[in-house]
């Protein structure tokens, strides 16, 4: 069976009819004043799911996250847990935990006072404090820092001491605010792979809050693309990447190239497009948009192959000529300005250390793509 | 940077110092004259430290200005913490400029004013001077300024540290004594001990407001001045001078400690 990034999923129950919802968000919205945070939007979460939001700063993604935290009243809508409506329930009595971007530590506890914290309220008693501390010092590999302040920690091991204090009351629901967004880049690498491993250990649900869309690809299960307090595409990071439903998300997640132009024709099982390239475009999934319509066609540089001479069996082929050439290492990156002006970026691996058809600046050279290659985006 | 001592930096320094401490300097040096005259020398004494142990009037006055100190400063401090959590934490409230401007306004507000509303409206109720009404004028003119201190540090307060103790089952009035309080009770006791040495050494305002049985140690010292200085006042001051300077000395040093300590803490974390 052919596959979406090429990945096989077991644990997909956004798929299946029957399966139970566990976070719904039903058409709510929040307003600040005049200013539309979350705009009748519509969500579902499923249980031990890892789920992201990912959008630009003020796309109402970490409204989303406060409001089932309970620190935000919706101003209309519904959010339900579990079945259960959230409407009034004050965020100390809500079955879920938060990891606050500032990690949001006490200053004045130690490690193990501060992740005893919230057993405390719940009036656990000592001697289980006592075990679930030490257990949750395990989880994080903190044993030897339980009695340190959390000014005496560096970046790394705070994170991990939030971490451990959001999931000790081991919540329904565990809420990331930018969880990684305070460290550097190769922790924040490594991090990225201790939460997914956490996350199947704890059997947890996860919603992350993120506008790094590397760390949403690399964790999520699926991903709700935001932007002005809507959601524009809620999908796994393969389909989100390799069959986006809109401009938007075409172009927030990776590179694109984009060609306007019009649906010219349905065949049997194929879709031809004719527009600005001049040359005629066919695509075997262009099947939603009516014929005549305006259309957009998406496609990813890599999926671009460049070569000096035309491919003797290749459906489309548009001419050009090199206009820049970026060697990046493992790939190089082309762009080549097509005869009508456009200019389209297209990314070849570097599988092997001598090519055959070097390329450079001013060469002529022609692109070229399966039919398969891209996706048809109507809006 | 230059940092030579040249001859004009020693001079403006001697010179600064000498300006600042030369009066009190003469104050300490002549508490311990054996001659009842105050401005010639007749050699070492301690002789009035103790008759000032003896002086029943001094020493009651010292135990008005004591009380009223800590009473006055400790309804201030709770009235003025309440204050600043106020302006800060609420900023839509209707009349919140009035409001803060009103808190603040007795910053600036010449203490002779504050004195005289002061009196006139204990006469205006009918309220007799004394104890209780130095007192309430202290707690009044020293409540902005506690409230001016408690403030600073709560702009730069974390409010996400509330909302995480909130998240993990903290009610508010938990979270405020378990998470808010701790994290700022070092602006509070400042501001305490603001409110303490201003009641301390204020004339005025306890001029106006207190009565017969309630003489504040400045008062008592000023009243003894108008019948000539006896050595007897240098050595009261001396003491208050000791006073003031160990508290203000053993407060810096514990700071520098902490601050010290917070560095090398910081840098051992870095290291891991």
């Amino acid at each position: 069976m052919k596959s979406l990034g090429s990945i096989r999923r077991d644990f997909a129950p956004w798929n299946d009819p029957n399966a139970k919802p566990y976070i719904q968000f039903d058409k709510v919205t929040k307003k600040f004043g005049d200013f539309t945070a979350v705009n009748n939007l519509s969500l579902t979460i499923f249980e031990r799911e890892f789920f992201a939001l990912l959008g630009a700063s003020g796309c109402g993604k970490s409204t989303l996250l406060r409001m089932l935290a309970g620190f935000e009243e919706p101003t209309a809508g519904r959010i339900l847990l579990d079945g259960q409506d959230l409407r009034g329930i004050p965020p100390y009595k809500r079955p879920v935990n938060m990891m606050f971007q500032s990690y949001a530590l006490f200053p004045h506890m130690t490690v193990e006072k501060n992740i005893a914290f919230g057993l405390k309220q719940e009036r656990m008693p000592g001697s289980d404090i006592e075990k679930r501390v030490a257990e949750m010092l395990k989880l994080v590999k903190l044993e030897q820092f339980a009695k340190r302040k959390p000014h005496q920690l560096s970046g790394g091991q705070r994170q991990r001491v939030a971490l451990a204090r959001s999931v000790a009351k081991r919540p329904k629901v565990l809420l990331l605010d930018e969880p990684l967004g305070a460290l550097d880049k190769k922790l924040r690498e490594e991090t990225q792979f201790e939460l997914m491993d956490l996350q199947q250990e704890l059997g947890l649900t996860f919603v992350v809050v993120t506008h790094d869309q590397e760390e949403a690809m690399t964790m999520a299960d699926r991903i709700a693309i935001m932007d002005k307090g809507e959601v524009m595409q809620v999908a796994t990071p393969a389909e989100i990447y390799e069959a986006p439903t809109s401009r938007f998300v075409a172009h927030f997640v990776g590179n694109v190239n984009m060609f306007e132009g019009k649906v010219a024709e349905h065949t049997a099982n194929a879709t031809r497009i004719t527009g600005a390239t001049g040359a005629e475009i066919v695509v075997d999934n262009g099947g939603k948009a009516a014929a005549g319509s305006d259309i957009v066609f998406a496609i990813r540089p890599e999926k671009i192959k460049v070569s000096s001479k035309k491919p003797a069996d290749a459906v489309n082929a548009l001419e050009g000529e090199v206009y820049d050439v970026a060697y990046l290492g493992d790939m190089t990156v082309y762009h080549i300005k097509l005869d009508d002006g456009q200019i389209v970026r297209a990314s070849a691996l570097n599988a092997s250390r001598v090519t055959e058809d070097p390329l450079t600046w001013n060469d002529r050279a022609w692109v070229s793509f399966r039919p398969d290659a891209g996706v048809v985006l109507t809006r | 940077m230059n940092s030579t001592w040249s001859r004009f930096n020693i001079t403006s320094i001697v010179l600064g110092f000498a300006f600042l401490y030369l009066p009190i300097v003469l104050l300490i040096v002549f508490s311990f004259n054996e001659s009842k005259l105050v401005t010639v020398w007749g050699g070492f004494s301690t002789k009035w430290y103790v008759s000032l142990f003896h002086n029943q009037g001094l020493m009651d006055a010292t135990w008005v200005t004591a009380r009223v100190g800590v009473i006055s400063a400790t309804v201030a401090t709770v009235l003025g913490t309440l204050a600043a959590i106020t302006l800060t934490r609420y900023t839509r409230f209707r009349g919140r400029v009035l409001f803060s401007g009103m808190v603040f306004a007795p910053l600036v507000m010449p203490e002779v004013i504050t004195g005289l509303s002061l009196l006139l409206l204990f006469v205006a109720v009918g309220l007799d001077r004394g104890f209780f009404t130095v007192t309430l004028a202290h707690i009044t003119f020293t409540m902005c300024f506690v409230a001016v201190v408690v403030q600073s540090r709560l702009v730069s307060f974390d409010r996400s540290l509330e909302e995480a103790a909130m998240d993990l089952g903290a009610p508010p009035v938990k979270t405020f004594f378990q998470i808010t309080l701790p994290v700022i009770l070092p602006a509070i006791i400042s501001g305490w001990m603001l409110a303490f040495t201003l009641s301390l050494d204020d004339l005025v305002i306890a001029s106006f407001s207190s009565g017969p049985g309630a003489t504040t140690l400045p008062m008592k010292i000023y009243s003894q001045v108008r019948l000539g200085v006896t050595p007897e006042i240098n050595a009261a001051c001396t003491i208050l001078i000791a006073v003031v300077a160990v508290g203000v000395i053993i407060a810096s040093i514990a700071n520098k400690r902490r601050e010290i300590q917070r560095q090398l803490d910081e840098q051992a974390a870095q290291r891991g």
